[in-house]
């Protein structure tokens, strides 16, 4: 999925030329078409909805075979009758026309990522520094921010284990305050015991990391034993998982311990260069 | 003088399973049968990870009422998709801790009682309950 094609949005029109739908059957046409990933706006009179813009714009109606035309339209517009369509009809229909427009496509990547509160945030760089897989960045201004949200490892929320401040949520995780649910003193000094991740195993964890390598390396050279520096390295990132509640097919689908100690330092010279900046400020 | 009604934003989470099932469906159900307008996405975090332009749209359009989880995660999430929730035009209802019926009875209620966090919130701070509603009559 392209996160920067445009999406289809759908209205589920009722007015003037349309038959309106029984509650049930509009729960049935929205809960499909949400279930497929689109953005359904109901409208009605009573009170307002979001404007049209340069989207491509589908509306549904149950228009008796006689969908209007479009004369002219700044937007891409396109009326569908749904006159006697089952839900799963609807469904298809829809994602036919999301097909023909070329808009974005949903449901092919599961939206998790992390979200900086900024009220909480304190720009330590520690995320930046953590992070292996470039997903945090700064700003112009040296503001930590989420630069790569699709580079993120579905359902890893370790970078939020050891942000200091509690300012790293997950939305779709499971607990708080991880999930945005408000911070609590006891979480707080958990979060403090986060930070020392690395501690758990000695120090910084990919320098451990580095560490393991090259004792596994060494044995390696010395006992020809491969099986050895890969049981050291599962039980390392066995540790880890638990301490970070990391899943283990992200920790296991880690680069050489090599590419993680280029990786490490290229993170830690970037936070190190936004620290410097912020100072210079 | 009448005050246009919030608009109505319900998220369906479609992407984890974190919102209870029979919360979000029942939130949904209620909201088809009262007849009102409204907006339904599959998904915030996915528009806020493409920065949808339609978070804007909603955002702009005045006062908002939003059933998705929690206000913190609601407001930085807007934020990431540069975005900003306006603090005293917007109310989240958590689809996560709050039923069905609280939720969409919020949601179908013509005042608005703003609650989105501001400063560093901890539990002992957070607005639980809007202290002075707004009052938005129906035209």
């Amino acid at each position: 999925m392209s996160l920067s094609d445009p999406a289809l949005r759908i209205v589920l029109y009722e007015g003037f030329g349309a038959e309106p739908l029984d509650g049930a059957s509009r729960y049935s046409a929205v809960s499909a078409l949400l279930q497929k990933g689109f953005a359904v706006t109901r409208s009605a009179a009573d009170r307002p909805v979001a404007p049209a813009d340069r989207s491509p714009l589908l509306v549904l109606g149950r228009f008796g075979g006689q969908p209007p035309e479009v004369v002219e339209s700044d937007v891409p517009l396109r009326f569908h009758d749904i006159t006697g369509l089952a839900p799963a009809q609807l469904g298809d229909a829809v994602e036919s026309v999301r097909t023909e427009t070329k808009a974005a496509q949903h449901g092919a990547w599961k939206p998790w990522f992390p979200v900086i509160d900024y009220d909480r945030c304190t720009n330590c760089m520690q995320c930046l520094s953590f992070c292996l897989f470039g997903v945090y960045g700064v700003d112009g201004e040296k503001q930590i921010q989420v630069q790569n949200n699709d580079n993120c490892k579905t359902n890893c929320p370790a970078c939020s284990r050891v942000c200091p401040a509690a300012a790293i949520m997950f939305p779709k995780y499971k607990a708080g305050p991880i999930n945005g649910d408000d911070v609590s003193e006891a979480d707080l000094a958990k979060e403090k015991m986060k930070v020392d991740i690395s501690a758990l195993l000695g120090g910084d964890v990919y320098a451990m990391l580095r560490l393991r390598s090259e004792k596994a390396k060494s044995r390696f050279s010395k006992e020809r034993d491969s099986d050895k520096a890969l049981t050291e390295r599962q039980k390392c990132l066995v540790k880890l998982a638990a301490a970070g509640d990391i899943p283990p097919e992200v920790l296991m689908s880690l680069p050489s311990p090599e590419e993680i100690a280029r990786r490490a330092e290229e993170a830690a010279a970037k936070a190190q260069a936004a620290l410097a900046a912020q100072k210079g400020n | 003088m009448s005050q246009t009604p919030p608009t109505i934003l319900y998220c369906h989470c479609q992407y984890a399973q974190v919102v209870p099932k029979e919360v979000k469906e029942a939130v949904l159900k209620k909201l088809c049968d009262s007849g009102v307008a409204f907006e339904a996405v599959a998904d915030l975090c996915e528009m806020a990870a493409r920065r949808d332009p339609a978070l804007q749209r909603l955002a702009d359009t005045g006062t908002v009422k939003i059933a998705a989880c929690f206000p913190r995660a609601v407001k930085w999430l807007f934020h990431q998709a540069n975005v900003s929730l306006p603090l005293d035009a917007t109310e989240v209802l958590n689809m996560r801790t709050q039923n069905a019926e609280e939720v969409a009875g919020r949601l179908l209620a013509a005042e608005l009682s703003p609650n989105l966090p501001t400063g560093k919130v901890t539990v002992q701070d957070a607005p639980q309950e809007a202290t002075a509603p707004i009052p938005v009559p129906l035209s």
